[in-house]
């Protein structure tokens, strides 16, 4: 039995289950208050602010904590294009990659509804990487406002070329936001960010927890109605005892990432070389080498991914899946369908920091003969009726 | 509502697909009309390639197979499934609902 998917969420660390409970008997009161209960909840979220901007390469005043990475994620795509829209010169224009997270595609798909801000989707290889170039020239569209790339593919686990991206977008002067979700805690953000977006979850924080930094100089308007909290970039009154857990959680893992890393390297990269041999018709995506440590995801043809995915969890293997050729209203994988790969029977596998070589191996035993039972089930289910 | 759909409605463009897209469609005047067509309409992947990989077999090396499905993740998954059996995916046309996706057999 094990949980391979850290990708969703990371098992919450101990050290940061450590920092909730004392945070919810020392952090609970108002942080904007000046008696002393609120003074001591200021006191620990600026703490939590310094050790996160010190993990992640930032000063903490251009640190603010949002509910969670979606929320980190409209609010940097809203608050960048819209600070750089006029009523003068129109709505701009827009670029992304393929693969970006379903909310930073979402955020570019509103604003070309509600404010006809132009959208440019670039494309990626079969590997699920950024077409560095298009970008760049897409970048280079007059009145783009704002370009965003992710660190690295949360689907497929391929690093992105944000160095490239960002150089380009410097020469252009655009605002580049890179969203650190699938890497942050596991490898350091790339320079030359000019908003980036993270989630507590994916490190073994709690959930509630989103990370927006705008790097000083960078143009950036609330997009919603502002109070005084987090530097007037979110509204309403932070989760105290969640940062501080965030915090905790993030100092850990950073510190630990290289040993963390090597060891799920090796065992991702066992996945990748067992899963083709020993299931037939088999593919695994995305680059082998210049990836994310812990996520690896493959496609078997003639089943959906669905069945797989509860054939598994009935086995004791809990993995995800992008494709959903079963519900009529949900689509499949944008990743994969960018990537021109298979999109129906794919599972997403991603180590949490602890999986161990055993766990790993097991599940490499139990998949061929689910995968081959599944695969029954359905073309019983196809065959014609004569 | 697919994505596609979405994006057409509001504006936004793809400016490219990944290199797996399917390859420029070739003039339909210039394609003889295939062997075999499959039925695969009202079919959720997997089984609309379940239905060519069976039936691939019934037309001859250089022949067409024609399959007709409406699933959205079909547009991906049979080219993908062509590359990865070494078949030649030739095209696919739109179809009232649906595309017809024309597969050559290589070998």
């Amino acid at each position: 039995m094990a949980y391979f998917d850290a990708a969703s969420a990371e098992p919450l660390h101990p050290s940061g289950r450590d920092a909730l409970l004392s945070a919810l008997a020392d952090g609970w009161a108002d942080p904007a208050r000046l008696h002393r209960e609120g003074r001591r909840a200021q006191l620990l979220l600026e703490q939590a602010r310094e050790s996160v901007a010190a993990d992640l390469g930032c000063r903490p005043d251009e640190l603010s904590f949002a509910s969670s990475g979606t929320q980190a994620v409209h609010l940097a795509v809203l608050g960048a294009v819209q600070a750089r829209q006029s009523a003068a010169r129109g709505p701009g224009h827009l670029v992304a990659s393929a693969v970006e997270h379903s909310s930073v595609l979402n955020a570019a798909d509103w604003l070309a509804r509600r404010t006809g801000t132009a959208v440019t989707i670039t494309g990626v290889d079969s590997l699920g990487r950024a077409d560095a170039a298009e970008f760049a020239a897409a970048a280079r569209r007059e009145r783009t406002l704002l370009a965003c790339l992710q660190s690295a593919n949360h689907e497929v686990g391929t690093l992105q070329p944000v160095e490239e991206a960002a150089a380009a977008c410097a020469a252009q002067g655009v605002p580049l936001l890179v969203d650190l979700a699938a890497s942050a805690g596991r490898m350091p953000a790339p320079a030359g960010w000019s908003l980036l977006t993270a989630s507590a979850r994916k490190w073994g924080g709690p959930a509630g927890v989103g990370l927006l930094a705008v790097r000083k100089g960078t143009r950036w308007r609330e997009p919603l109605p502002a109070d005084d909290r987090e530097q007037r970039r979110v509204p309403g009154f932070p989760n105290v005892p969640a940062v501080l857990a965030a915090a905790a959680s993030l100092s850990v893992m950073s510190r630990e990432r290289a040993a963390i890393d090597t060891a799920l390297r090796a065992l991702v990269a066992r996945i990748r070389a067992v899963v083709p041999v020993t299931v037939p018709d088999s593919v695994v995506h995305g680059d082998p080498e210049a990836r994310l440590a812990h996520i690896v995801t493959f496609s078997c043809l003639y089943v959906d991914g669905e069945t797989l995915v509860t054939e598994l969890d009935r086995a004791g293997y809990s993995v995800s899946s992008g494709s959903a050729c079963v519900a009529d209203t949900r689509q499949p994988s944008h990743v994969l369908e960018a990537m021109g790969a298979l999109t129906h029977g794919n599972v997403r596998v991603s180590l949490p920091r602890d999986a161990s070589a055993q766990s790993v191996d097991e599940f490499l035993r139990v998949l061929p003969p689910i995968v081959a039972r599944v695969r029954d089930t359905v073309r019983a289910a196809s065959a014609p009726a004569s | 509502m697919s994505r596609q759909q979405r994006n057409a409605q509001s504006g936004v463009r793809r400016s490219t697909l990944g290199s797996g897209a399917p390859p420029a469609p070739v003039p339909a005047e210039q394609a003889p009309a295939p062997s075999l067509t499959l039925d695969a309409l009202g079919k959720k992947c997997p089984i609309p390639i379940i239905m060519l990989a069976d039936r691939i077999g019934e037309v001859r090396v250089g022949q067409t197979i024609a399959v007709l499905a409406d699933d959205p993740a079909a547009r991906t998954d049979l080219p993908a499934w062509c590359a990865l059996k070494s078949q030649e995916f030739v095209r696919a046309d739109s179809l009232p609902a649906g595309w017809s996706f024309l597969v050559r057999r290589s070998y």
